[in-house]
């Protein structure tokens, strides 16, 4: 056995995206010796992805706009499953997060008067979105990677981390893993760690996530004994292209709706009029000429239908295209074409036009593109305290996707740029208080060290066995049919059962070629958390017997007021098994009560 | 619907390597990183090769395809000649780690020889004004995704390794004359650019500008214009005329390339990017 090398650190922090990075620059800040780990190089993390901007109420664009109307959108997007907290401090900090980005180089689009401009995306009353084109998300991420380097932080690229270790307290004190350039063993001695590792959405087969969203930090804080909470709630984004097969689950943007752009079945009707749930009828345009003149005033007519939060638009999409009304390559079309001029398209929608000219061949400033539900996004992850994201685990944290609450049973699309900055930012500072009080250097168990390693390099050695690649295609299909978009009770069970197989088989895994840089083995590694969040989401798929936001059950159509007001909690038991336990949301307080009961302005 | 392809990958080490021909059904609409991905999941499981987003947007997945530096997720398999083999190579211009992945650290600590960005005060209310106008040319700079193709096309990086400790590269002039165009920055970093980042050795040549997956004009809107503002202070200004000398990009030498020499044991070259 190779022996791991030791790095000392006050402050490690696990993934290198918005939140990371974020958190990273608030340890820096305060002086503390802070490494971030990230599994890819600097700068390519899954941030870059986002496309649309970040929500904030700077009210720059509608003086209307507030704290508390952000507050308010976010809580019934995410069909009131959200923290209350959380969301209250997502929406007051939010603004200043964004500002701070400027001052850190970040040039955002401007209104005529000077200002950060902002633009409508679903399920947010005014135009709240500060972005740059269609590729905020990495001005987001350029942003603090170019802040961080300023702070000299010291960053460990293509590094994995197979596991967190704990001293004899069980508090967290460092992590072991491997460098995927060479193969050879790591491990990091820090006195608190952040986990800001993103999503799992890899483990289903049309996905907008890239590889690296394995889920390693919910299986991470999961194995250290963290709480996870409401795992069955994963984001279906509506809109994805589906042609061609390739670039299948790939992210279209909601900038192009919030730009114009409507949805249509096959014969060009916009259906989105059909689905408007009672929930938002007060606030949603039933007439084509009123949502058409809502794009020029907010304040005297209602939004598109099209605009709906993500839940409600994946499920009419899927609703139409199963009724026989979809595209050719079975999705709907998604057209800004018709209803702006060429030139307005190129501008607002860059990337976008440049992804579908060249990977479809379709000009989006002629054409309608043909789109459809994708994995999307974890709503659900590690049971944190809202203030200071602190995991149930001493000493761990974690910011932005990994951890749950904020967004409840669905995220609005905006709501994550500015959640991985706002938690991101206290996480850092939460970690760094929590370093500063502990006295000490931590303790690593070396047999503890030994054991992740030679687990993770057993499939190097094994002569014949399972592929990963093999195992992975199989995982795509289980996850894709029966833990997808609508689900039901049968085949969750069936879906458990499957994974449990799954699992036993990884033990027979084996790879071909050596330790260096070898993404079957790379794999090998992941797919033990991949199975672990795929077991998650299933099981509390299960459990939650109603339908809500991003997780449909075909068996219980209906939203549960009695679920409907409560976590499921899972957690590793006594005896190492899954415990699943109901516990009440936290109480949402008078003040803030009565913001969520008014239906209209 | 039988029709084959034939993937020309090379396969090595920084002690070296070779070119390894797989040949695969053709499969409509697919770029060559869908068939990389295809080569991993069948006849090589462990062949080495970078991509996240698989969008054009993260710019991890440089190498070249037939001799051109480019990205292999935004490179459609329907655009290459289909009678030849498709040759796919990691950039020649970086130390190989393994296969398609190259070192690209050289990247990373040029850009922390740049000064950071040093805004001016913000108004009373902590925000900044900036018109439209202002930030245009800055958003056209900040739109790379850094894949470093630029600098992989760089002659002065690609044949000249010597350079690599003083020239920073068209990707770094880039950022440079970010920060020195920036509305709010304050900070002068040209005397650098000149003297230490060696931004007088390029000569205009336009390559990088050609490859640049994200249409960055990089020579025109940024070198050019960062050039004219060095020259304030004593420049060559033959330079201006620059041979315009068209490189085709040669396919890399399957022979040993220059290994990374700054490796410390426990981290690789790709994993460092060392404490200021
Ligand atoms: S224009 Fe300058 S920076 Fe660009 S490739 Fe030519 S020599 Fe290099
Ligand atoms: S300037 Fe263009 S070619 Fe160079 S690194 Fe940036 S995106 Fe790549
Ligand atoms: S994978 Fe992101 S640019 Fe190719």
């Amino acid at each position: 056995m190779r022996e791991a090398p030791i790095h000392d650190l006050d402050v490690l922090v696990i993934g290198a995206g918005g939140a990371g990075l974020r958190a990273a620059i608030e340890a820096a800040q305060r002086g503390l010796r802070t490494g971030v780990v990230c599994k890819s190089l600097l700068g390519k993390a899954h941030t870059v992805m986002a496309e649309g901007g970040v929500a904030a109420a700077l009210g720059n664009v509608w003086a209307e706009d507030s704290w508390q109307v952000h507050f308010r959108d976010t809580m019934r997007g995410g069909k009131l499953l959200n923290n209350w907290r959380m969301a209250e401090l997502h929406a007051k900090e939010s603004p200043d997060r964004v500002l701070e980005l400027e001052a850190w180089g970040a040039l955002f689009d401007r209104t005529a008067d000077g200002r950060i401009s902002q633009r409508d995306f679903g399920g947010h009353r005014y135009a709240r979105l500060a972005h740059v084109g269609d590729r905020t998300g990495l001005e987001l991420l350029r942003t603090v990677q170019q802040r961080a380097v300023a702070l000299g932080i010291e960053v460990f690229m293509e590094c994995k981390i197979l596991r967190l270790l704990e001293d004899p307290a069980g508090q967290v004190s460092g992590a072991v893993g491997y460098w995927r350039a060479t193969g050879e063993p790591v491990a990091f001695r820090a006195k608190a760690v952040v986990l800001a590792t993103g999503g799992i959405g890899r483990s289903w087969k049309y996905t907008t996530n890239s590889w690296e969203s394995t889920g390693d930090g919910q299986a991470l804080a999961l194995w250290a004994g963290a709480d996870l909470i409401d795992m069955e709630c994963m984001q279906f984004h509506p809109t994805g292209m589906v042609w061609p097969l390739s670039v299948r689950g790939l992210l279209v943007t909601e900038g192009v709706r919030g730009d114009g752009g409507v949805l249509r079945d096959k014969d060009g009707r916009r259906f989105m009029f059909d689905y408007i749930p009672k929930m938002f009828a007060a606030e949603t345009a039933d007439s084509e000429a009123e949502a058409d003149a809502w794009y020029e005033d907010h304040v005297h007519n209602r939004r598109p239908p099209d605009l709906l939060p993500r839940d409600e638009v994946a499920r009419s999409i899927n609703a139409e295209v199963k009724a026989g009304r979809g595209s050719p390559h079975g999705g709907v079309y998604l057209d800004i074409a018709s209803r702006h001029p060429a030139e307005y398209i190129r501008r607002r929608l860059p990337s976008m036009y440049q992804q579908f000219m060249e990977l479809a061949g379709v000009d989006i400033t002629k054409e309608a593109m043909e789109v459809g539900p994708t994995c999307h996004y974890l709503m659900g992850g590690i049971r944190v305290d809202a203030d200071s994201a602190a995991s149930t685990v001493a000493g761990l944290f974690a910011a932005g996707e990994v951890a749950g609450g904020l967004h409840g049973a669905n995220r609005l699309g905006g709501n994550s740029l500015s959640d991985l900055l706002v938690f991101g930012r206290r996480a850092g500072a939460a970690a760094a208080d929590f370093a500063e009080g502990r006295p000490g250097t931590p303790v690593l168990d070396p047999a503890e060290i030994d054991a992740v390693l030679a687990a993770a390099e057993a499939p190097l050695a094994r002569e014949a066995g399972e592929s990963p690649y093999a195992l992975q295609a199989e995982l795509h299909e289980v996850m894709h049919n029966l833990v997808g978009i609508i689900r039901t009770g049968p085949e969750l069970t069936q879906a458990l059962d499957q994974l449990a197989k799954l699992e036993e088989r990884t033990a027979a895994l084996a790879v071909t070629g050596g330790r260096a840089y070898n993404p079957g083995w790379n794999l090998a590694t992941d797919l033990p958390f991949m199975l672990t969040v795929s077991t998650l989401v299933a099981t509390g798929a299960l459990e939650r017997r109603e339908s809500r936001g991003g997780h449909t059950r075909d068996d219980f159509p209906d939203p549960d007021p009695e679920l409907g007001s409560l976590n499921l909690v899972q957690r590793l038991g006594e005896h190492g098994d899954l415990e699943l336990v109901r516990e009440p949301l936290p109480e949402v307080p008078e003040a803030l009560r009565a913001l969520l009961d008014e239906t209209t302005t | 619907m039988t029709a084959e392809v034939t993937m020309r990958v090379w396969r090595g080490e920084p002690a070296g390597g070779a070119f390894v021909d797989y040949a695969v059904p053709a499969v409509d609409g697919e770029v060559v990183l869908d068939v990389v991905h295809r080569l991993q999941a069948g006849p090589a499981p462990d062949l080495a090769c970078r991509w996240n987003c698989k969008a054009g947007k993260c710019g991890s997945c440089s190498a070249e395809v037939n001799g051109t530096p480019c990205l292999l997720c935004m490179t459609r398999m329907d655009e290459l000649p289909r009678a030849e083999p498709v040759v796919v190579a990691p950039m020649r211009t970086f130390p190989i780690i393994r296969d398609l992945v190259t070192d690209v650290s050289f990247n990373y600590e040029m850009a922390r020889r740049l000064p950071p960005f040093a805004p001016r005060p913000p108004e009373a209310n902590g925000a900044y004004r900036m018109a439209s106008i202002d930030v245009a040319r800055g958003q056209e700079y900040r739109r790379c995704i850094e894949c470093f193709l630029c600098q992989d096309v760089c002659h002065v990086l690609r044949d000249h390794e010597e350079h690599k400790a003083d020239y920073g590269g068209p990707r770094l002039f880039l950022r440079a004359m970010e920060l020195e165009s920036h509305p709010l920055d304050t900070a002068d970093r040209r005397a650098l650019v000149r003297d230490q980042l060696g931004l007088g050795l390029c000569n205009i040549t336009k390559c990088c500008t050609e490859v640049c997956p994200e249409h960055i004009t990089i020579t025109d809107n940024a070198i050019i214009p960062l050039k004219e503002r060095v020259v304030d202070a004593a420049y060559d200004p033959v330079a201006w005329l620059g041979r315009r000398i068209r490189r085709r990009t040669r396919r890399p030498d399957p022979s040993p390339l220059p290994a990374a020499d700054d490796r410390s044991p426990d981290k690789p070259a790709s994993g460092v990017a060392g404490r200021q």
